[in-house]
C-alpha cells in the first residue's frame, strides 16, 4: 500500500539516529543532535539559520535547565528574559530606531520556535511582550514610541496585553471596560481577565470602550503600573504556563492621559485584530518548538526503553507513529512559515492563513506532544520528565488567541476566495526551483482539502446556515 | 587573526564509509569547533579592550566553511578570509597544510597575534598552533586559560598536566585556547545582520604559494570494536589464569 512505503522509510531513518551522548561542554546545544528530516533549518537563508542558531543555543543553555524549576516554583524569570532582550529578542519585529531588531514575521516565527524548545511558557510570554511593543511601535505617535519602546525592547520594562474580560472572550468586540473622557484624561472602569504577566509587568496595552457598542467604539490605551485606580486580582493557579503570572487587571476610576491613546478613538479593535494575526503565528510557532522537542524526547526514549526483549524502537507500530509525528511536525512548520510570509507581505489572505496556521498547528502539535508522552509510558506522567511540561504548556495554545472566531474567519475566506491561498504559494516561488516550495504546494493542497473536508463536513454546515440566515 | 575549523556535529551517529577510507560527511551538519569559538571570543574581547585593532577570522575548506566564518563575524570579528580547499585536497588537509596556509596569511596580513583553538574535536590533533608558530618562528602560548597583554609581551597562564604554568612571551605570537579561557558570547540579532555586510575574502592556497600535498596517507578507518560480553569468575586464581590464557598477562 502506498502509505506504508514512505512511513517505513522515515521510520528507518528515525531508528538509526543515536541518542544524545554525554556532552563535552554545557554550550553544546540540542541543535547539534538534530535529526535531518525534521531539521527546522530546511529552506532558511544563511542569516535566518544564524538567528535560529542563537535562539537554539540560548534555549538549550539558559532556559531548558530551568524550565522545570520555573514551572514548579512559578518563577517569572526576569533576569533570563533580560538576557534574551540583550540579544535582540525583546522587540524582534519592532523598528530599530526605537531599539527593536527590525526583523520579519518569518524570522520571528523561527526564533520563537527555537526558544520554545527551552521553555514554552517563557517564550509565549516573550511573544506577548513583543506583540505589545509592536503595537506601540506601529500605532503610536513618535512621543509614545520613544517613551515606551526602548524600555520594552531592552525589557527594562515588561508589557501585558489586556483584551479579554470575564464576560467577553471569543466575543471580544462586546467588551465592557469603559473609558470616559474627562478633560485630558480617560477614566477607566472595568476589569480584564486572564492577563499574562498581570501584576508583575509595567506597561499595559488596554482595549476599552470609548464610544458606541460593538467594535467601532473600542480604543486602545497604554496604562502604566502605579497609576492610581489600577489593581490586580489574585494570581491564578494554572495547569501550565506557570513561569508567567496570570491575574485579573482591575480599573477603578483609573485616570489615564489622553496622550496614552494609541491611534484614534474607535481604532482599538482594528489594532487588536492586527495584533492577533502576528500573535497567532507566534503562538503556533511556540507549539512547533514544543512538538519538535517532544519528538526528540520520544525518539530518545524509544531507543532506551526495552520491553519484550528489545528496544521499543524496534516496534513497527511505534516507528510508524514516530514517523507520523515527524510528518505532521514538518507540515505544521510549513504552514506557519507560509502564513508568516503572507503577513509580512500584507497578502490579502494573510488573516485567513494566520487563522489556519493557529488552528491547525496548535491542534497538531498538542497531539504530537501528547503522543510523545504516551510513548514514554508511565514515566511520561512524572514531572521528572520534560515531556509532560510541554503537553501542559501548549494545551492552552488551542484555547487563547481565538478558537471559535477562527473558524468563522477561515470559513468566510474559504467560501469567498477558494483558490487564493493556493495561488499564494505559486506567486512566492522565485526563479530558483526550490524543491521545498514545491513540497509546500503539495502539502498545503492536501492540508486545504483535509481542512475543508473535515471541518466543513462536521462543523461548518450548521454554522454556515447560521451565517447565511 | 583567529583560525576556525568546522567539524561534524558531535551527537550524530558517525558512520564509516564502506571502503573504510574515512567517515561519511555528506549531508551531515557541521558546526564551529568549540575551542575555536573560545579563540574567536578572546580575539573579540581583546579588540573591545582596545588592545587589538582588527580581528580577522580564517577558515580553510569547502564552500560551507563560509557559514562558520559568518558565525564568527556575528560574534564581533571584523572580516573573514576563506581559503578555498575542496575535494581531494580537503580530505587530506591536515595540521601541517593548514599551518603553512596560516603562516603565509600571517605574513601577508602582517598579523601580530594568531589565536587558535587548542585542538579540533574531530581529529584531536592539537598540532596546528604549534606548527604555525614553528613555521613563523614565533613564540607560542598553548593551552591558554588566561591571557593578558602587557607592555613588554603577553602573559599566558597555561593548563599543563602538572597544574598551571605562567609564561611571558613576546609579540608577534601564536596562542591556542583551552576550555577555561572564556565563555563564548551569543551573537546578537543586530550583530548577525551587521555581519552580512562584513567582507569575506576568497583566497586559493596556490595564491599563497602553499603546497598542499600530504605527507600522511590514511590507510584505514574502522569503528571502535563492538563491546564484547565479559565473564564472571569465582576466585582471584581463576582471574589470573583466564588473563594468562587470553594472553593479557
Amino acid at each position: 500500500m502506498a502509505v506504508v512505503g514512505p512511513l517505513s522509510r522515515i521510520a528507518r531513518i528515525g531508528s538509526t539516529f543515536c541518542r544524545n551522548n554525554s556532552l563535552i561542554f554545557s554550550r553544546s546545544s540540542q541543535r547539534r543532535g538534530i535529526v535531518s528530516c525534521i531539521d527546522p533549518s530546511h529552506g532558511l537563508t544563511d542569516e535566518q539559520k544564524e538567528f535560529q542558531k542563537v535562539a537554539f543555543d540560548f534555549a538549550a543553555n539558559e532556559m531548558a535547565p530551568h524550565m522545570a524549576d520555573w514551572d514548579q516554583k512559578e518563577i517569572f524569570p526576569v533576569e533570563t528574559m533580560r538576557k534574551a532582550a540583550q540579544l535582540g529578542f525583546g522587540g524582534i519585529y519592532v523598528q530599530p530606531d526605537v531599539g527593536g531588531s527590525g526583523l520579519s514575521r518569518l524570522d520571528t516565527s523561527i526564533i520563537f520556535e527555537a526558544l520554545s524548545t527551552g521553555c514554552v511558557s517563557t517564550t509565549a510570554y516573550i511573544s506577548i511582550h513583543n506583540m505589545c511593543a509592536w503595537m506601540i511601535d506601529t500605532f503610536g505617535n513618535n512621543e509614545q514610541r520613544e517613551k515606551f519602546c526602548p524600555d520594552l525592547c531592552s525589557m527594562e520594562k515588561f508589557a501585558s496585553y489586556c483584551l479579554t474580560e470575564p464576560g467577553s472572550g471569543s466575543d471580544a468586540a462586546s467588551l465592557l471596560t469603559s473609558a470616559q473622557k474627562k478633560g485630558d484624561h480617560y477614566i477607566l472602569n472595568g476589569s480584564k481577565a486572564f492577563i499574562s504577566g498581570g501584576g508583575d509587568t509595567d506597561v499595559y496595552v488596554v482595549m476599552c470602550r470609548t464610544g458606541v457598542k460593538g467594535p467601532k467604539g473600542i480604543s486602545c490605551l497604554v496604562v502604566e503600573k502605579g497609576t492610581p485606580g489600577l489593581s490586580f486580582g489574585k494570581k491564578e493557579k494554572k495547569v501550565g504556563w506557570n513561569s508567567q503570572p496570570t491575574r485579573a487587571v482591575i480599573f477603578e476610576d483609573c485616570e489615564v492621559p489622553v496622550t496614552n491613546r494609541l491611534g484614534e478613538e474607535g481604532q482599538g479593535f482594528n489594532i487588536a485584530m492586527k495584533g492577533l494575526n502576528g500573535g497567532r503565528i507566534n503562538i503556533a510557532s511556540c507549539s512547533l518548538g514544543a512538538a519538535h522537542a517532544s519528538v526528540l524526547l520520544a525518539r530518545d526514549h524509544l531507543l532506551v526503553r526495552k520491553q519484550f526483549g528489545e528496544a521499543l524502537a524496534n516496534n513497527q507500530y511505534l516507528q510508524f507513529k514516530l514517523a507520523e509525528m515527524a510528518t505532521k511536525l514538518v507540515a505544521s512548520r510549513l504552514l506557519v512559515r507560509e502564513a508568516a510570509k503572507a503577513l509580512q507581505e500584507n497578502h490579502p489572505d494573510a488573516v485567513s492563513l494566520c487563522s489556519m496556521a493557529k488552528l491547525f498547528v496548535t491542534d497538531e502539535c498538542f497531539n504530537i506532544c501528547n503522543q510523545a508522552l504516551q510513548m514514554h509510558g508511565g514515566y511520561g506522567y512524572l514531572k521528572d520528565y520534560a515531556v509532560q511540561q510541554f503537553v501542559r504548556d501548549i494545551r492552552v495554545h488551542q484555547i487563547l488567541e481565538g478558537q471559535f472566531v477562527l473558524l468563522f474567519v477561515k470559513m468566510t475566506a474559504i467560501s469567498r476566495t477558494k483558490t487564493a491561498s493556493l495561488d499564494l504559494c505559486r506567486n512566492q516561488r522565485g526563479d530558483e526551483d526550490d524543491h521545498l516550495q514545491k513540497s509546500a504546494d503539495g502539502i498545503l493542497m492536501s492540508l486545504f482539502s483535509w481542512i475543508t473536508r473535515t471541518f466543513l463536513q462536521h462543523h461548518m454546515w450548521s454554522l454556515c446556515v447560521y451565517w447565511l440566515t | 587573526m583567529s583560525k576556525k575549523k568546522s567539524f561534524l556535529a558531535i551527537e550524530l551517529q558517525i558512520r564509516v564509509k564502506p571502503d573504510h577510507s574515512g567517515v561519511v560527511t555528506d549531508g551531515v551538519k557541521h558546526s564551529m569547533n568549540p575551542f575555536c569559538e573560545i579563540a574567536v571570543e578572546e580575539a573579540v574581547k581583546l579588540k573591545e579592550k582596545k588592545l587589538m585593532k582588527e580581528v580577522v577570522v580564517v577558515s580553510c575548506g569547502p564552500q560551507q566553511s563560509q557559514e562558520t566564518i559568518r558565525t564568527a563575524l556575528a560574534m564581533g570579528a571584523d572580516r573573514g578570509i576563506h581559503v578555498e580547499v575542496s575535494g581531494k585536497d580537503y580530505e587530506t588537509l591536515g595540521p601541517l597544510q593548514v599551518s603553512k596556509i596560516l603562516a603565509a596569511l600571517a605574513k601577508k596580513e602582517d598579523a601580530q597575534l594568531i589565536i587558535l583553538g587548542k585542538q579540533a574535536i574531530d581529529d584531536d590533533c592539537n598540532q596546528t598552533g604549534q606548527m604555525t608558530a614553528a613555521l613563523l618562528d614565533w613564540p607560542q602560548g598553548t593551552f591558554a586559560s588566561e591571557v593578558s597583554l602587557e607592555k613588554d609581551g603577553i602573559k599566558v597562564v597555561r593548563e599543563i598536566d602538572g597544574g598551571l604554568e605562567t609564561i611571558k612571551i613576546s609579540t608577534p605570537a601564536v596562542l591556542t585556547a583551552d576550555l577555561r579561557l572564556n565563555t563564548p558570547r551569543y551573537a546578537t540579532l543586530p550583530n548577525i545582520m551587521k555581519a552580512k555586510k562584513k567582507k569575506i575574502a576568497n583566497v586559493k592556497p596556490a595564491d599563497l604559494g602553499v603546497d598542499l600535498t600530504s605527507r600522511l596517507e590514511v590507510l584505514r578507518v574502522d569503528e571502535p570494536p563492538q563491546r564484547q560480553a565479559g565473564m564472571k569468575v569465582e576466585t582471584v586464581d581463576d582471574l589470573v589464569s583466564k588473563l594468562k590464557d587470553a594472553g593479557k598477562v
